[in-house]
This record gives structure tokens, sequence and C-alpha cells, in this order.
């Protein structure tokens, strides 16, 4: 690869590429991210490259692998361009009659295209996907449709292009003045705008100062930033090279989570391939601007997305916050002036120079601009990624995009933020969601994690298993944080096991507001919001737990009773045979019968039954 | 692991490349990590003299990460996603499954040195959850059902290889 050394080379580089590329040629798009991958879409990738070659010319039909389409509950997802025909569920054994069918005057394969389950009507494009059909794809855009791992890939549709344009045609100042105008703010959760950070790291006193970008994803049941980076690195990459030569930095981090390997070697392919193109490394596309991005592989602590603790993790230390009265743009990294922002964040940037501030700023709320991504998981019918402007309601996203509530459940409540948001309950489901809104109500926007319960879930419970994973991942720096949270997990596990006391949730309150003042950290401080927002929203639950020592979602263990409905079991066996404690005794045709000294509740009878006759009271 | 000139060696080889620079003490460990399944106690004694961090970094570190492991570790890893959207589509029996067919506890090795159990706050897979992993294969779905037949399959694989 030749190195670009101008705009104009740039430009030239581009419309080659398009020159040779046939619009109207068949390709199709495997999806090769975590999810479909965990569902054999590599074989189903081998599976077309073999086939193109065997019915075709092998030249005839393009194969690619593309990242995250956003529609994992669907995987593996094939996309046939340049019709997008969407197909879902493929596997190996589809792959002859899909080529075929394609050689063959476009002829569509019924069986593997999705089903619109409110009108039952089969959907041929991923566009029309109820899914696909109500977001709006910025950020994501590319995701799905160019092979992460080609840099000629990411330039045919129009990438690097932000860059040049920056260096070439703009002052750190002008570049600063636009992000800043387009409103942008830190897609991590925090919400800081990103134009007044990077104005205070450009103004901080010193030559040495560096960038870093946090993809950190710890929160669970979060993965927009592993979907972004696994399938648009260059995208990061691009806004973070703006952003250093906005900022006047020469050196570059990604702090990326140990346990995505994809997202680590996809980096990895894109930072040589920049660097052997000139997007990296000395004399930037033939100005004199230079910088270095080096990956940092995380060591698996939550704590490490805190911006502090992540530097102190660069450092080769214990990732430990410090006080945050010393601002990181001042001195962070090293003691030195350094700017982090979230690899979404990041990768908002070319968009914004490419399109103008005004351009981003159209969409989104009064204050918060632009759009917001979310892991849209839990008991929800569509599980995946998706892009809303902010200021979407939540229903919308549940209901329009999400397809409601798994097996037709009634909705209980949605929680956004990871460990540091908190539950919305039902009768918040017309607020707009943005970085504000969701703060009044209690929760936070977080790394976008979107979890969605259903009637069978315990909000008690819900408070316990987050409180067991802040008490895990609580880095000990401060005690009220450190001890805090453990006495809460007591407090919490104490009420889901029927041995609380009335007073123990005034104790649970006023602990959970001390943490909240106290803490170090903005996860710190932040840690008691499940509590404070199930203790809001569901205290009747939390009163059910204590004074009738009943848990009506059938989840706490200790509050709960499995059993078996006469009239509904036959006696077929089922169970017994699975049963680990031998609790279940009968006769083979007879209804069988449970054993509560036994049983330990493990569910797998309930598992086992195709009759429904196991009942939790 | 039994410590011998030839580890050492290794070891060295991973300080070296990364020029003995203390800030790498993390890529350091996670080089060792990767080569020996855990953090054997010599190893960590000998990068604490190569790299000029005290051992209590050096061991602070260590225990602080989750990557890290101070015990060796099973043949087999077993990940268990508790992840929200694992947990609250049931991941912990998932777990407690698999705890009760192993007879060991999360965290622990079989003493044949065959499976380790682990399980972890989410993989970012949510869209398969509960999500299991063993060594580097995804089971989406999981119930506790399914452990046998899983733990089975992979014990077969092992024998054939």
């Amino acid at each position: 690869m030749k190195k670009v050394r101008t705009h104009q080379e740039l430009v030239a580089l581009r419309n080659s590429l398009l020159e040779n590329r046939d619009p109207n040629k068949p390709c199709v798009r495997v999806c090769i991210s975590t999810g479909c991958r965990a569902r054999g879409s590599l074989d189903v990738l081998q599976a077309f490259r073999d086939e193109v070659t065997k019915q075709g010319s092998g030249t005839d039909v393009d194969v690619k692998q593309t990242g995250c389409h956003g529609f994992c509950e669907r995987g593996p997802v094939v996309v046939i361009g340049p019709k997008e025909i969407f197909y879902q569920g493929v596997k190996p054994s589809d792959v002859p009659e899909v080529v075929s069918k394609i050689l063959h005057n476009w002829e569509v394969v019924d069986r593997l295209l999705y089903v619109n389950p409110a009108t039952h009507q089969k959907v041929l494009c991923e566009t029309e996907v109820p899914f696909y059909k109500m977001q709006t794809r910025r950020i994501l855009a590319n995701n799905g449709r160019i092979d992460p791992t080609s840099i000629l890939d990411y330039i045919a549709v129009g990438g690097y292009q932000a860059l040049a344009k920056a260096i070439t045609a703009m002052s750190g100042e002008n570049i600063i003045d636009t992000v800043e105008k387009s409103g942008l703010r830190g897609l991590g959760g925090g919400g800081f705008p990103t134009g007044r950070k990077w104005r205070s790291c450009r103004e901080a006193k010193g030559n040495l100062k560096f960038v870093i970008g946090n993809g950190d994803e710890g929160d669970p049941g979060a993965f927009s930033d592993r979907s972004l980076m696994e399938a648009n690195p260059h995208s990061i990459l691009e806004g973070m090279i703006i952003g250093a030569y906005a900022i006047g930095v020469n050196q570059g981090y990604l702090y990326v989570r140990t346990e995505y390997p994809l997202a680590l070697k996809h980096l990895q392919i894109a930072i040589d391939q920049a660097k052997e193109c000139g997007f990296l490394g000395k004399g930037i596309l033939g100005s004199k601007f230079d910088l270095d991005i080096k990956i940092i592989r995380g060591g698996g602590a939550f704590v490490c997305g805190e911006s502090s603790a992540l530097v102190a993790s660069i450092e080769g230390k214990v990732g430990e916050p410090r006080a945050k009265y010393i601002h990181t743009v001042e001195q962070g990294l090293w003691n030195k002036p350094t700017n982090l922002n979230n690899v979404k964040t990041w990768a908002c940037v070319p968009l914004i120079i490419n399109n103008g501030a005004d351009w981003y700023a159209k969409i989104g709320t009064a204050k918060c601009k632009g759009t917001a991504i979310f892991s849209l998981v839990g008991k929800v019918n569509n599980t995946g990624l998706i892009e809303v402007p902010m200021g979407t309601p939540l229903k919308q996203i549940i209901y329009d995009i999400g397809g409601g509530i798994l097996e037709d459940k009634k909705f209980k409540a949605v929680q956004t933020g990871g460990p540091s948001g908190g539950c919305i309950p039902e009768e918040l489901l017309d607020l707009p969601v943005d970085f504000d809104k969701l703060t009044e109500a209690g929760s936070m926007m977080g790394s976008g994690g979107m979890i969605v319960m259903d009637e069978a879930t315990c909000m008690v419970d819900v408070a316990r298993y987050f409180l067991d994973f802040l008490q895990y991942e609580s880095c000990g720096k401060c005690a009220p944080c450190r001890e805090g949270v453990k006495r809460m997990l007591e407090i919490v596990t104490n009420i889901t096991a029927g041995r609380a006391k009335k007073e123990d949730l005034e104790l649970l309150q006023e602990l959970a507001e001390m943490v909240k003042d106290f803490s170090l950290c903005g996860l710190g401080r932040t840690s008691p919001n499940t509590v404070l927002s199930t203790l809001k929203y569901f205290r009747d639950e939390y009163q059910t737990h204590v004074k009738d020592k009943k848990c009506s979602a059938g989840i706490c263990k200790d509050l709960i009773e499995y059993s078996i409905l006469e009239d509904k079991c036959t006696g077929c066996g089922a169970c017994l045979k699975l049963c680990p404690q031998q609790a279940i005794q009968g006769e083979p045709k007879n209804p069988h019968t449970i054993d509560p000294s036994k049983c330990i509740r493990c569910g797998v009878c309930r598992d086992a039954c195709p009759f429904e006759a196991i009942m939790v009271n | 692991m039994t410590e011998n000139a030839f580890e050492h060696g290794e070891v060295d080889k991973i300080i070296e490349s990364h020029s003995h620079e203390k800030s790498a003490l993390i890529a350091v460990l996670q080089e060792i990590e990767n080569s020996y399944g855990y953090l054997p106690a010599w190893t960590l004694r000998q990068v604490s003299e190569k790299l000029e961090v005290p051992l209590i970094q050096v061991y602070g570190v260590a225990s602080f990460y989750d990557a890290f492991h101070l015990t060796p570790r099973g043949k087999h890893l077993i990940r268990v996603c508790l992840g929200t959207a694992c947990y609250l589509r049931g991941s912990t029996r998932v777990l407690e499954a698999l705890e009760r067919e192993l007879g060991i506890k999360d965290g622990e090795t079989t003493p044949d040195l065959e499976f380790s159990i682990q399980s972890v706050r989410c993989l970012g897979a949510c869209a398969l959850a509960p999500v299991t992993i063993i060594d580097e294969r995804y089971f989406d779905k999981m119930t506790p059902t399914k452990i046998n037949s899983v733990l089975k399959r992979v014990q077969r694989k092992n024998e054939k290889s």
C-alpha cells in the first residue's frame, strides 16, 4: 500500500476504488461479529466463498465479512447487496440455494426472510424490518456494510476524508469550535461537552499531552463499544487522529477490555493499516503532524472504565481512581494533560467534520444533540444494538424497535446505565431518553445498556445483583464505597432471604444516600442508584419481602417453594430423572410430588416439564 | 509448574520485549499468564526483580485484575456470563448446575486439572443470553439441562485430540 500524502491523493484513491467496483454486482455480506460468530457465521462465510467458486466463475458474486448489523437476536445475519435482501438465521446448508438463486435472476429464498410479527408478512430488505426502520443510524451507519479489516473499504465509503479536511483546511481552534457547536457530549455515559474538554486540554500547559480512547466497556448488559470496535475500527481512529491534531497531541492510547478479543484484533489491524497509508505515524497526510496510537489491553476490572483509574492502569498500576479536583485534562497520564473520550464519541468526530456542526445538532433534544446507542437486551423480543435520536421515548424503543416483551409478559421496569444506573418503572415509559432526563429519573445513560425486565423479575433481587457486582468490583480505595456497598448488600441479601426487619429499609436508604454523597469517584457515587431507584419506584416489593416474607416474582429462593400440580402432571417422569437432589417421587403415569426439604429450587424440573405442571409459590 | 532455567529465560524474554519498562507491568503479566495459564509465584518475584518494581506492587496488580490467576487452572476453562441480561435469563442456575456437576465452586478447578469454572460479568454477547464459553467456544441460550451434553461434547473432543 502506497502512503497517501495529500488530500487530493486520498480523493483520487477513493475515486479509483469506486470506479473499480461495479455497484450492480451482487455482494454477500456476512456478519462475523461476536454475536453471529457464536452462532456459526464463520462457517456460513466459508460456505459462501466455496459455493461462489463452485457455482459461478468465482468473480460474479463478491463475498464480504462485515461487523455487527445490530440484530443479534436473528444471527447469523446475511445481507445481499445491492438489493439489500435481508436473510436471518442462515446456516451453511442454506448457502448453495442462496447462491444459486442470486445467480438466477435474483430469486429470493423465502424461508430465510424475516417475518414481521405484527403483520405476519415477510420482509425483503433490512430497511423494512421494524427493528431497523425506526432507527437513525449515524455512528453505526457503516457497521454491516464494510469489511472491518479493510482500510480500502473504509476509504471507499468516504473514510479519512474528514481527517484530510481537518489537516489541510482547518486549524485546531476551528475544529474545536465545530465540535463545540455540534453539541457533542461524551457518549461513554458522563455526557460532558466534548468540545469544552478538548479546549481545556489544548489550553493546558505543557508540550507532552495524550489522547485516550476508552473502550473498556465494563457495564454488564452493554456491548455498543464492542460492536463499534469490531465493525468500524477506522472510524474511531479517524476521530482520535482529528482530536489529537486539534488538541496538539502526538501520542494516543486505546484502552480495550481483555474480554473483547475480536475488537482488539480488528483495532490492531486498523492501526497497522492506517500507519501503512500514512494516516498515523510521522508527517500524517504530508503535514508536520505526527501521531502514534497504541493499544492497551485491560486487565478485567470494571473500575478501569473510570478515567483516572484507566489512566493508572495504563501506567501499569492498580486501577484506583483519584479525587477529581485535579482534572485529567490538566494532569492525567503520567501527570501530563490528557484528553479521554469514549470510542463512540471519537467515532462521531469524523461525521461532524464531514457534515458540519449544524447537521449533527439537527436531531436530538435542546441540550443533547445527535444520536444515542443502546444495547437493547433482557426480556425483550428483539435483542440487539440500536441507534436512535436523543429524546426518543423509552416506549418507542422497547415496543416499536424491541418488539415488546418476551412471551407477551407484562413489562415491569427498564434498567439503563449499568451498575451506575437505576430502574425506570412503567409510569415513566414516555420519558424521552437523553443524558439529563435519565439522570432526573434516577438513572443514567452510562455505556448505553438498556435492560428490559418483565413481571417475572424481582426488583429486590435486581438491586441485590448490582450490589453484588459493585462490592466485587469496588477498588477498595475509599471507605464509603468499599464498606457502604458491602453493608447495603448484606441488608438486601437479608431482605431476599426473608431475614430482614422493618427498620432495615430506612437503614438501607440512609446508607445509600451516604455512599452517594461521600464516595471518591463517579462509579462509587452512582453505585447506590439501583437501590435508590428501586426503593423509590418499587418500595411495595421490598415491603412484601420484609413483612410477608414473599417474593411475588418467584425469584428469591428462600421465599419460594416448588410444587407439582396434580391435575396437570401426567407422571411422565421427565422431572424425576433430572432432579439433582432426588427430591421428586412418584410412580410412572401417576402425579409426582416434590419433597420441599430436599428441594434446592434449581428449577430444572420446571424446565423439563412439558405440561407446565411445576408451580412456584 | 516447576521452576527451571529454561522457564526463567522465557520470562526474561517477555520482560525484555517490553524494554524493561515499569509501566509495562500489566502487559508483562498478561503474557506470562498466557504462557503458563496462571502466574506462578516465582514469576512474580522475577518480574519484581527485573522490572525493579516492589514485589508488593506486582502482587497488588496480579491480585487486583480479574485477568490474572495465582493458582493453576484446568485444561478447559468454563466461563459463565453473569452479566445483567444473562442473569435475568437464568445464568446463575446454569452456574449452579455446573458447580453441582463438576463438584467445584465458581473460581475453582477440578482436582484432575480438567475443568475450571469462572463466572464473568458480561462478555458483551447479550443477544445469546444466557451465554457460557468453554475454551473459546460460545454456547448460547444455556440451561441447566444442557450442561451434561455440553460437557460430554467437550470431553469427547478432548479424547479424540
